[in-house]
This record gives structure tokens, sequence and C-alpha cells, in this order.
């Protein structure tokens, strides 16, 4: 059976994020999932095995001074390159976080072969199912030359365990400092006491039509009375609201909650193309003609310094 | 320094993206300049005052997109560079980014600034193809960017929050919104960019093949296209929402 690769992405606890045991599960579809780890050996690769990566592959630097974390992406596409050369897998998936899709990129560039980014889908012939442009479309499309590469939507199925024994292999990669970002600090950024907004359940949305500090003080009493994390559109983080990280849509990054309550925001796509992998969408929208209301399951027409608080008062009251 | 901005043109923010039925790509019906494209171009303006040099804006496209390029002259840039050639009909973003890259070879540069990803194809790939066939650095998805010396830094925005990068010239850099909003066009502005002359460059003009160029080459194809399914559109009152929630155990 044919091998795909699989880039693992980890979280900074050291875990495979949403996103890779994602791309593992619809991988399978494809041939047998090898993952492929950068960094010293982890403790991850059970849980990678776990989700059916029949081999963890990871790569280091036979210097044990060189950190591979401290260059942009690029070690991540030299050990890929030459995986797809020594072992010619069916195809390559990658998750599709900012830095897995400029992975996907470059490695097709540098492969000879093209890529897909927001695959939410594989058949077993190799094609796949993705959301373009920009989220918009549902559509089918195919690689054409060289090894596939795909960036997987994250968000986009329930990670399904398949455990297997897995054989854990070193392999050496060695980056070119020369032709990469140098990263001097990773910093997490996010609002206290909230959960993250990639892995939210619940998030509430704040747009271009929440006006003042009052009012977004209304919405952050209704993301608490949902146990939300706060999200935002463009115009809310230019308003100074929200720090650039609570950024949904264009900004790469993407929620999958159960619930998306999109407060004061108009719909449009850049800002829609993160919210799709929503289960249910609600909008607020004091403008009867948003597009919002075409694209939520259910909207409420009204003034926000109105409706959100007695949005509030009603969900508070059947929490009781 | 010789800075380079890469420019675009795409729908109007609020139209639809929309796949040509026939053989799907993109319907182009461009009446909008890629906005993040111009913080990109803002930031390289204020380099230029603090520090000197040129900035070159550079588009490849159908002719329309020429119009793009008139926006960054008003705006204040010193040459504009338009890739246009038939051939270019429905590249993908690998041959999209080595047409990009020849062109960026040609006009020269220490730094090349574009948007993090644009408002119709929102890849956001493009400044990472460009660095790896330029063999250069490059800084993506930054939301701040400084120059010194030879050095660029910048925060990149993250899923979680930033990453601070820092790399030598010549160098690739892509941003979202930076501090610095896009400067209005002025009348002298205008005025003065319809009188510039655009340099216009084909694929051979650059030494690319158009036989590896576009929708026939492409190193991905669209096969069937379709639409999301969501179903949409009931509307109440805020009472009727929270049922409707609690319906489907939600709260």
């Amino acid at each position: 059976m044919a091998e795909v690769l699989v880039l693992a992405e980890l979280t900074g606890d050291g875990e495979p994020t949403r996103g890779t045991l994602e791309a593992l599960t619809a991988a399978r579809v494809l041939g047998e999932p090898v993952a492929v780890l950068l960094g010293a050996a982890h403790p991850a690769a059970d849980r990678l095995a776990r989700y059916g990566a029949a081999r963890v592959l990871v790569a280091g630097s036979a210097d044990p001074a060189v950190d591979l974390a401290a260059h942009l992406v690029g070690p991540a596409v030299d050990v890929l390159a030459r995986l797809v050369a020594d072992r010619a897998p069916a195809a390559v998936v990658v998750p599709g976080s900012a830095a897995g899709r400029e992975v996907a990129g470059r490695l097709a560039v540098r492969t000879g072969s093209g890529f897909l980014t927001d695959v939410v889908g594989f058949a077993p012939d190799g094609t796949a199912t993705q959301l373009a442009p920009g989220g918009t479309t549902v559509v089918q499309a195919r690689v054409t030359c060289g090894t596939p590469v795909h960036a997987w939507r994250a968000a986009s199925l329930t990670p399904v365990p398949a455990p297997v024994a897995t054989v854990v292999e070193q392999v050496l990669v060695e980056p070119s400092p020369a032709r990469e970002a140098r990263v001097l600090a990773r910093v997490v950024e996010r609002s206290a006491g909230r959960p993250a907004l990639a892995d939210a359940a619940v998030v509430v949305a704040v747009g271009r039509g929440v006006t003042g500090a009052a009012e977004f003080a209304l919405v952050e009493q209704l993301a608490d009375a949902l146990g939300a994390a706060i999200g935002a559109s463009r115009a809310a983080v230019d308003a100074g609201f929200c720090p650039p990280s609570c950024l949904v849509g264009q900004s790469g990054t993407r929620v999958a909650p159960r619930l998306y309550v999109a407060v004061g925001i108009s719909g449009a796509a850049q800002h829609w193309s993160g919210v799709r992998s929503a289960q249910t969408v609600v909008a607020v929208n004091s403008d009867p003609d948003a597009p919002v209301f075409a694209l939520a399951d259910f909207g409420v027409v009204g003034d926000l310094a109105t409706v959100v608080p007695e949005l509030t008062a009603q969900v508070t009251a059947r929490r009781g | 320094m010789r800075l380079v901005v890469l420019v675009k043109g795409v729908p109007e923010p609020t139209g639809d993206l929309r796949l040509d039925l026939a053989d799907h790509t993109l319907v182009r019906a461009d009446s909008g300049v890629d906005p993040l494209g111009l913080h990109a171009l803002e930031a390289a303006l204020r380099l230029r005052e603090a520090g000197g040099g040129t900035v070159t804006a550079l588009t490849a496209g159908p002719a329309p997109a020429a119009s793009v390029l008139r926006h960054a002259l008003a705006m204040g840039t010193d040459r504009a560079v338009h890739v246009s050639d038939p051939a270019l009909h429905g590249a993908c973003a690998p041959q999209t980014s080595a047409v990009l890259a020849a062109a960026l070879r040609r006009v020269g540069f220490d730094l090349v600034l574009c948007g993090a990803a644009s408002a119709d194809g929102q890849l956001g790939v493009m400044a990472a193809l460009l660095g790896e066939r330029l063999g250069v650095p490059h800084l993506s998805g930054l939301r701040t960017l400084a120059v010194a010396g030879t050095t660029v830094t910048g925060e990149r925005q993250t899923e979680e929050g930033r990453w601070d990068l820092a790399a030598d010239l010549p160098a690739v850099v892509s941003t979202w919104v930076l501090p610095d909003r896009p400067r209005r066009r002025t009348v002298a502005g205008i005025r003065s960019a319809a009188a510039t002359p655009i340099t216009t460059w084909t694929l051979a003009d650059l030494g690319v093949d158009p036989s590896t160029v576009g929708l026939a080459a492409a190193t991905s194809r669209v096969l069937s296209a379709g639409r999301p399914v969501r179903t949409t559109g009931r509307t109440g009152d805020p009472a009727e929402l929270v049922r409707f929630l609690a319906d489907r155990a939600l709260v």
C-alpha cells in the first residue's frame, strides 16, 4: 500500500493539533499514513499512532546545537522534499494552518508538483474536495503533476482513532539558515479566562456594527454567559476592541465551533471564509439587508444595545 | 533600497466570487485594488521616505490590471511594471509565482512586499512561493514591519498569537493590516500617474515559455464546482432565537 506523508504540527504542550489528527484520519483514504515530526523524539508519537500513523519519522539535525524551530517553515520543506524523493509517497498532507499552507506551497514548487489548499476530503483515486476560492464554493479538484501536496482545512471532520503499532525512525535534516527567516520568539496572546478561539465550542464574534466600548462590554457579557471565545472581524480589530489574535477569517484563523454568534458582522466573504465550518451560525445585525442573514441559520434584526442584553438574560435564565 | 510591491486587482469585496462554468477559473470582474496590497504599498512608501530608494509596483494580469498600477502610481510609486500575456489565463499559484519571480529578478529588488492574502484567492502563500523561487527569506503574515540597515524584522500574526521574525535583505515580506493606513491619492498624484508610462512585459520578455503557464499546463485542475450547502434564512426575536438554540442543545 502506498504511503502518505502527513506533517504533524504540535501545540505548545507537545500534543498533535486537531488539524494533524484530522489530516491523519483523512489521509487513510489515499494510503498508509506516515507522520513526519520536526524536533526531538516526542511522546506525541503515541498519539499519532493512535490515529493511524504506521510510522513516525522524527526529523532533527545531526548537530545538537541546531534548533529547527528557529527557522520559519523552511526545515519542514527541506525534510518533506527529501522524504518525497526517498520514499515516493502517493501524496503529502499538511495541516492547513498559516504555516502549513506555506509548507505545502513551497514543497510543491521545490518538487515540481501541484498543491491544493482548503482540502476537506479525499476520494481513493486522489481527487480532493476543496473549498475554493476563498472558501466560497465546494469544488472537486486534482493535482496534475508531481507528488500531490494537500493543505487540509482544519475543522472539516471529527478525528477518528485507528490505533496501529508504529515504528519511530530518525531522519536527519540540515536547515539552510541564509534562506530562511529567523524566529526570535513565539508569543501566545489570548484573552485571559476565555477559551482559545481555534478550538472553542462556542464563538461570539464582533464586527463593524459594534460601535463603542459599552456595546462591546455587552457582547462580552453574552460571550461569558455562553462560555464562548471572542472573535472579531477586521473592522473590530482595527477599532481596537480585540487584539489581532481574535481575527476570524482572512487572517488564517478558522473556527469550527458548534455555535457561532455573529454580532454586528456584515458577512463579507473575507470574514466568512473562516466561519464556514461552524455547525450552527446565528447573526444579530441592525441592517435587515446585511448579507450575513443569508448565511446564518437564524438571524435577529435589531439594535445591538437592546438585542444583546436580552439574549444574555435569556441564556442566563436557561442556564439557571 | 530597491522596494518592489506586488499589487493586484480583485472583485469588489461585497461581490460574489464566481467560477466560470466552462473552465472553472475565477470570473475576473476585477474592479478594486486588493486592500492588503495597499497596506504593503504604504509600508514601502514610508520605508522610502525614511531611508531613500525607489518603489516599483508590479502586477500580473489582463489589460485592466493597469488601473491597479495607476492607483499605486497616484499614491507615490516611482515606477510601474505590468506583466500581461494571454497565456496567463487560468495560471495556478506555482506558475504565477514563477512568472512574478522572473519579473522580480528583472526589476531588481532588496525588499519585495505584498499583501498576506488576496481578497479573492486567499491562499496566503505567494510570499512563501516567491521566497522559495528566489532563494531568499520570506517574512510572511506580518502585522508590524521595520527595516534597520540590512535587517528586516516584524511580528507574524499566528493562530495563537505572534512570532517575532528577522532576516537579512534581500527578502520578501507579506503584510496584514499595518498600523499606518494607506494614504489617499491626491489630485496631483492622479494627474502625474496618468502621465507616467507603465512598463509592460510579456512572458517572452521574461524568458518564460508560454506553454508552461496557464490553464492547460496548470499543476492542479478544478474538475467540477457546486455551492456550499447551509440551511439559512430564518429570522426571529431574541426569545425565538434562544428557543431555536435550546432545540439544538446549544444553550
